[in-house]
C-alpha cells in the first residue's frame, strides 16, 4: 500500500528529526555544563582567604585583592558615566522619537553597537583618551582606570539605552495624557512620572549592563592595562579580574593558573547571579503588566 | 474659588507657560544630545581606528590588504593572514553551531515537555551571559589537550577523504583553527539558540494548529510552516552569531597558536585580527601599532556590515508582526 508506506516514511522522518533535536540539545548542554562544572571545580579548589587579602604582586603566593578592587572601581566608573547619559538617550527615543526617522536610525545603530567587537571599542578609547592624556602629561599619565571605565561604559551603553527605551514604551499612554491634560510640562512628566513608573525596569537594565561589562577583558587591555599593586587613583594604571585572569592564563606557572581559575569562578558567579536577578525582576514586571 | 483675581492668574500662567516651554526645549535638547552620543560612539570608533591606522591604510593600502607578510623586524605588514584566520574560525563556528542551535531551539519549542521549556530556556540565556574569557580558559586548559589526543584520529578518518581531507592534515598540536572554531561554536551556541527560540515562538498558534489539524507531523510543522514563516529572522539570528564570532577576542586568543600562516589545514595554528591586536598591541610601536589599529578598523567595518544585514533581516519578521 503506497499510502501506508508514505505514512510510515513521514513517521520515521519525524521520529528522526525529533531524535536529532534532542541529541543536539544533549550535545550543546554537555559542552556548556562541562565548562561550568570545570570552572566551579577548579575555582573552588583554588579559593583561599588570601585571594581577597593579598595583591597580585606576590605572584603565586598572592591573591587578587587589587584586581577585585580595580574591577569594582572601573565598573562603578563605567556605570556612573553611562547610566545618566543612557537613560536620557532612552528617554529621548521613547518620548520624543518613537516613530521619527532619526529615532529609528539610532535605535537600529544601538542594536548594532550591542554586538560590536569589544576590542575595537578598547582601541577607540585608547585613541581618544590614553594617547591624548599621555601627550598632555608627557607620558606621566597614560593607561588609567578612568580610560578603562570609559571603555566599559561603551560596552554598557547600548544595553541601558535599549532597556530604558523599551520600559518607557511599556508605560500606558493614559498616564501621559492625564498629566498633559493637567498642564504638566513634558520634562516634568518625563522625569517625575514616567521615570518613576519605569524605574524598576531601568534598574534592571543597569544591572544587565553591569553583568555584561563585568566580564569584559578585551577593552581593558589597552585602556586600564593592569597593575600589580593596589591603587584607588583613577588616573593610575589599574588591575582588573578579567585582565589578571588573562595574564595568569598566559603564564606557564600552574600556581598562577589556580588563581586564574579562582578569579574565573568569582566573575562567573557574579555575572550569573546578576543575570538571574534581572530575570526575576523582569518576570515580576511582566506579571504585573498582565 | 472664583474669588481668585483673574488678572494675576493669567499673568502667572503666561509667565509659567513661557518658562515651561523654555525648560521643555532645553530638556529636549539635552536628551537629543545624549541619543546622538550613540551615533558618535559608532562613528568615533570607526574614525579613530581609521586615523590610528592611517600610516598603513593610506601609506601602503593595497600592499597591506594583499600581503601575507607580518614581520615586525623589517616593518612589513600584511592583513591577509589575520583576516584569513578570523574568517575561517568564524565559518567553522557557524557551520558547527547552526545545526546544533536549530536542534536545541526545536527541542525547546516543540519537543520538550511543557514544564521543562521555561527553565531550559532560561538556562540557555544564562549561558549566553558567561564571559568569553571563561570559554578561552576552558579551551586552553581542557579542550586543547583533548583535541591533541583526537586529532590523529581525525587525520586518519576525515583526512582520507579526497579534497575535504586536506582540511585535516598536520601535526596534532591541539592548538589551531579547528580548535578555535569549536570553542567559538560553543560560545555562540546560546546566542543563536535564544534568537531562534524567540523567533519560533512568534509563529501564530492557529497557523501551527491548522497544520496539525491537517495531519502534519511535528517535523513537518516545523520545516514547512514555522521555518518559512520565520526564515529571514532565523538567517538574521545566524548572521548575528557570525558577527559575534568575527569580533570575539578572548575565546580564541589562547587556542589559536598565534602564528601568521595561511594553510589549507584546519589543524594548523593561525591567528585572527582580534587575537593579533590583543597579543601584540601593548608591545607594538610605530608602524607595527599602526598596522594593528588598521586591522581593528577592518574588523569594525566587516562586523558592522555583517551586523547591519543581520538586524535588517531580523526586522523583517518584526514588521510582518506589525511591531
Amino acid at each position: 500500500m503506497p499510502a501506508t508506506s508514505l505514512y510510515a516514511r513521514r513517521r520515521i522522518t519525524n521520529a528522526l528529526a525529533m531524535g536529532l533535536g534532542t541529541a543536539a540539545t544533549v550535545l550543546g548542554l554537555f559542552f556548556l555544563v562541562w565548562i561550568l562544572w570545570l570552572t566551579l571545580l577548579r575555582g573552588i579548589g583554588a579559593l583561599r582567604g588570601s585571594l581577597f587579602t593579598r595583591i597580585t604582586a606576590y605572584g603565586p603566593d598572592g591573591g587578587l585583592a587589587n584586581a577585585i578592587a580595580g574591577s569594582l572601581m572601573m565598573d562603578l566608573i563605567a556605570l556612573a558615566i553611562c547610566t545618566p547619559i543612557c537613560v536620557m538617550a532612552g528617554m529621548w527615543l521613547a518620548e520624543y522619537a518613537r516613530l521619527t526617522r532619526l529615532g529609528t536610525v539610532i535605535r537600529f545603530l544601538n542594536d548594532i553597537l550591542l554586538s560590536a567587537p569589544s576590542i575595537v571599542l578598547g582601541l577607540f578609547v585608547y585613541m581618544i583618551i590614553v594617547l591624548p592624556m599621555s601627550d598632555l602629561t608627557d607620558g606621566a599619565v597614560s593607561f588609567s582606570g578612568l580610560a578603562g571605565g570609559v571603555a566599559l561604559a561603551l560596552i554598557g551603553l547600548p544595553v541601558i539605552v535599549r532597556t530604558t527605551d523599551e520600559m518607557l514604551q511599556l508605560v500606558p499612554a493614559t498616564l501621559r495624557e492625564a498629566a498633559l491634560s493637567l498642564g504638566v510640562p513634558q520634562w516634568k512628566l518625563t522625569v517625575q512620572l514616567l521615570l518613576r513608573a519605569a524605574s524598576s525596569g531601568i534598574v534592571t537594565g543597569v544591572l544587565l549592563a553591569l553583568a555584561r561589562l563585568a566580564g569584559e577583558t578585551a577593552p581593558l587591555l589597552f585602556t586600564a592595562f593592569g597593575n600589580n599593586f593596589m591603587t584607588a587613583h583613577p588616573l593610575d594604571k589599574m588591575a582588573s579580574v578579567p585582565v589578571a585572569i588573562y595574564q595568569y592564563t598566559n603564564d606557564p606557572d600552574p600556581a598562577l593558573h589556580a588563581i586564574a581559575w579562582a578569579g574565573a569562578l568569582l566573575i562567573t558567579l557574579f555575572v550569573l547571579a546578576l543575570s538571574l536577578l534581572t530575570r526575576l525582576f523582569l518576570s515580576r514586571k511582566k506579571a504585573n503588566h498582565g | 474659588m472664583s474669588s481668585i483675581p483673574a488678572t494675576i492668574d493669567t499673568l502667572d500662567t503666561g509667565r509659567r507657560s513661557r518658562l515651561d516651554a523654555r525648560h521643555d526645549r532645553i530638556f529636549r535638547g539635552v536628551l537629543r544630545f545624549c541619543a546622538l552620543l550613540v551615533l558618535a560612539a559608532l562613528l568615533g570608533a570607526a574614525l579613530s581606528t581609521l586615523w590610528g591606522g592611517r600610516e598603513i591604510l593610506f601609506g601602503q593600502g593595497l600592499h597591506f590588504l594583499t600581503s601575507t607578510a607580518w614581520n615586525p623586524v623589517e616593518d612589513d605588514y600584511g592583513a591577509l593572514a589575520p583576516v584569513f584566520g578570523t574568517l575561517v574560525t568564524s565559518l567553522v563556528a557557524i557551520v558547527l553551531a547552526v545545526p546544533v542551535s536549530f536542534g536545541v531551539a526545536m527541542f525547546l519549542t516543540e519537543i520538550a515537555p511543557n514544564w521543562l521549556r521555561a527553565p531550559a530556556s532560561t538556562a540557555v540565556e544564562l549561558l549566553a551571559a558567561i564571559p568569553s574569557i571563561i570559554y578561552g580558559m576552558w579551551g586552553l586548559f581542557v579542550f586543547v589537550p583533548f583535541m591533541a589526543r583526537i586529532e590523529p584520529a581525525l587525520t586518519d578518518t576525515l583526512g582520507r577523504i579526497p579534497l575535504l581531507g586536506k582540511l585535516f592534515q598536520g601535526p596534532p598540536l591541539g592548538l589551531g583553527l579547528l580548535t578555535a572554531g569549536i570553542v567559538l561554536a560553543v560560545m555562540i551556541l546560546p546566542f543563536i539558540t535564544s534568537v531562534m527560540r524567540e523567533v519560533f515562538l512568534t509563529v501564530p498558534t492557529r497557523l501551527k494548529e491548522s497544520a496539525y489539524a491537517l495531519g502534519s507531523t511535528r517535523w513537518e510543522v516545523l520545516w514547512d510552516i514555522v521555518l518559512p514563516y520565520t526564515r529571514s529572522a532565523v538567517i538574521g539570528g545566524i548572521i548575528l552569531g557570525l558577527g559575534r564570532a568575527l569580533g570575539e577576542t578572548m575565546a580564541v586568543t589562547f587556542v589559536l597558536g598565534n602564528s601568521y600562516n595561511i594553510t589549507s589545514s584546519l589543524l594548523m595554528p593561525g591567528t585572527s585580527i582580534s587575537s593579533s591586536i590583543a597579543n601584540e598591541f601593548n608591545e607594538a610601536v610605530g608602524l607595527h601599532r599602526s598596522a594593528l589599529v588598521a586591522l581593528g578598523f577592518l574588523l569594525f567595518v566587516v562586523t558592522f556590515i555583517v551586523l547591519l544585514i543581520a538586524r535588517l533581516m531580523l526586522r523583517q519578521l518584526a514588521r510582518r508582526e506589525g511591531r
